[in-house]
């Protein structure tokens, strides 16, 4: 039900995003999804790639600042409301998202959304059971 | 342990006494032998006998760092060029460098000053002295070097640099002391955490740290990551090298070795003395030198007396550790403010780490200053409102300490140029601005 992401502190330079990749790269790393979150003096890389371990060890030793976070994946029917619904669920369980963002690959006729609660344990009981589909780690991978 | 019991416990009346007759000495030599004081005495409307004792320092002129630029390179020449045993000078990276020449005596003095330097560091005849400072026209490397021969302590002449060699070599020949500058105690030791060199297994007991200012804050670090004691030493090229001011074993202020390099402090707007224990730019006459001896020499170095008795048994007074220079003090929108006080507001807060920059600007005819943090694990965070916090927690740390805004700017681990010497904190961006708008 947790999926790791790697989170990579990226200062405000230019060839800066350039230095990550190219770190994955070469480690043959595929980055499955990514969103970068950033304010006028820096930015947070966040991707989830296909080995998260290789990714992390990579980037520690070329000198990047990384971290592994822990995040859920949701599927959301690629409808009209079908975002508003799992939301809904969320904001009357009283839970409070970090931040989310989106897959770039679809599960047929899903779409599949990043969420990073403060509490991921607590938060997955409390979404237990309310009808969302909690993607597991290699179903996400395997997109 | 006291190098010179009798010279370095002397009674002030005595001091006093052999401060006196040094000076009336001096001031006799130098109007005789050195057409550039001769001049200015007489600019002044002073005259060596009008020098009775101690308190007639003030009547002298003083003398500044562009003043030995302007004599360059042997103007200041105070014996015959044949006395000179050996010359040193400033880098010279500001301007024309300074020169100190030395005959035997000058030598003699300098490795005395040394001697006494090394000691309060507890070395020995027993002892091994890793000397990183820089050999050649630069006084440290020399310096440190001429202090341990006199000690009879093993030297290891490695000079600055090559980081991993100087591991190696503390290893392998136990050293006990290091000299070196503070910027580069905390490179080695950065640099053996990151290659799983344990400093707890080396046999150092000492740093003595000098040739640039540094903080209380960060003498804490360096004790602790190299287990090490860590004292500050003071000295400049245009006095005779280091060895002219260093702490003893209580850590609290530098005695100034003022039988040969006589101190004051003075108001650096005025030149009038300071009231005691005031702040103000140290000033420093060299009363038993005889190549070039320097009449009341402007240090742009701030500090002030401390006044109380020292627990050492050591009568020399003593001054708190530089509290900056006058010339690396930054004026930002009229507030002065010195690269030390924003280290040690850094050192203040949990997970920064004290490599930093400062980096002035102009805009719009408005100063900026922009304080310039390493990133690194323990401060990371995924989420941005984090690391703003931490933004904002540096921000308002320093705005309590500098009194203006500083905007801070995360940037990635090692980004800031580590320095095998003086480390370069201020990049002033203004003057570049300054010429242009002079041309118009």
């Amino acid at each position: 039900m947790i999926i790791q992401q790697i989170s990579v502190f990226i200062e405000n330079k230019s060839g800066r995003i350039y230095e990550v990749a190219a770190v994955l790269a070469e480690k043959n790393v595929n980055i499955r999804s990514l969103a970068l979150a950033d304010t006028a003096s820096f930015g947070v890389l966040r991707m989830i790639v296909d080995k998260a371990d290789v990714a992390y060890e990579a980037l520690k030793a070329a000198g990047v600042t990384a971290k592994i976070s822990e995040v859920v994946a949701i599927e959301v029917p690629d409808q009209v409301g079908g975002f508003a619904a799992v939301m809904k669920v969320m904001s009357e369980a009283g839970i409070n998202v970090e931040y989310m963002y989106a897959f770039v690959e679809k599960n047929q006729d899903n779409a599949v959304l990043i969420f990073r609660f403060d509490d991921v344990r607590k938060t997955l009981g409390l979404l237990k059971g309310k009808g969302l589909r909690i993607l597991q780690a290699k179903e996400v991978l395997s997109l | 342990m006291i190098w010179n019991p009798e010279q370095e416990t002397l009674s002030r009346d005595e001091l006093s006494r052999q401060q006196s007759e040094n000076l009336k000495r001096l001031v006799r030599n130098v109007y005789d032998n050195v057409p550039f004081y001769r001049n200015r005495m007489a600019e002044h409307g002073v005259r060596p006998d009008d020098i009775r004792g101690l308190a007639d320092i003030v009547k002298l002129p003083f003398t500044t760092k562009n003043d030995m630029r302007e004599v360059y390179p042997l103007g200041l020449l105070a014996v015959d060029r044949e006395k000179i045993l050996e010359v040193h000078t400033s880098s010279g990276t500001t301007g024309k460098p300074v020169v100190d020449a030395y005959t035997a005596r000058d030598l003699d003095i300098w490795s005395e000053g040394m001697a006494r330097t090394l000691s309060m560091g507890g070395c020995t005849a027993a002892d091994t002295v890793q000397n990183a400072y820089g050999y050649g026209l630069f006084t440290g490397g020399l310096g440190v070097h001429y202090g341990a021969r006199r000690i009879g302590a093993n030297i290891l002449p490695i000079s600055g640099g090559n980081t991993r060699r100087q591991l190696e070599v503390m290893q392998d020949f136990g050293s006990t002391i290091l000299t070196c500058t503070p910027s580069y105690a905390l490179y080695i030791a950065e640099f053996a955490a990151e290659n799983g060199i344990d400093m707890a297994q080396m046999k150092l007991k000492s740093a003595m740290l000098g040739a640039e200012p540094w903080s209380e804050s960060m003498r804490a670090e360096i004790e602790n990551r190299l287990h090490v004691k860590a004292y500050d030493i003071y000295g400049l090229t245009e006095i005779i090298g280091p060895g002219v001011a260093s702490e003893c074993e209580a850590q609290n202020g530098l005695h100034v070795f003022e039988d040969h390099f006589y101190p004051e402090i003075i108001n650096p707007e005025s030149g009038e003395p300071v009231q005691p224990g005031e702040k103000g730019e140290l000033v420093i006459t060299t009363i038993t030198k005889e190549g070039t001896p320097i009449l009341r020499y402007r240090t742009r170095d701030i500090s002030f007396f401390i006044e109380e008795k020292c627990p050492c048994g050591r009568t020399a007074r003593k001054i708190h550790r530089l509290l900056g220079r006058t010339d690396d003090m930054l004026i930002v929108r009229g507030v002065n403010i010195f690269p030390s006080q924003v280290e040690h507001v850094l050192l203040r807060i949990e997970s920064v780490k004290p490599h930093y920059q400062l980096i002035v600007d102009r805009r719009n005819k408005l100063d900026y200053l922009e304080v310039q943090v390493e990133m690194n694990d323990e401060l990371f965070s995924d989420e941005i409102k984090e690391l703003e916090a931490t933004e904002s927690l540096i921000e308002r740390e320093l705005h309590s300490e500098l009194n203006i805004h500083a905007k801070v700017k995360l940037l990635n681990p090692k980004s800031i140029p580590r320095s095998e010497g003086k480390a370069k904190r201020v990049i002033d961006r203004r003057q570049i601005v300054d010429k242009q708008e002079g041309k118009i």
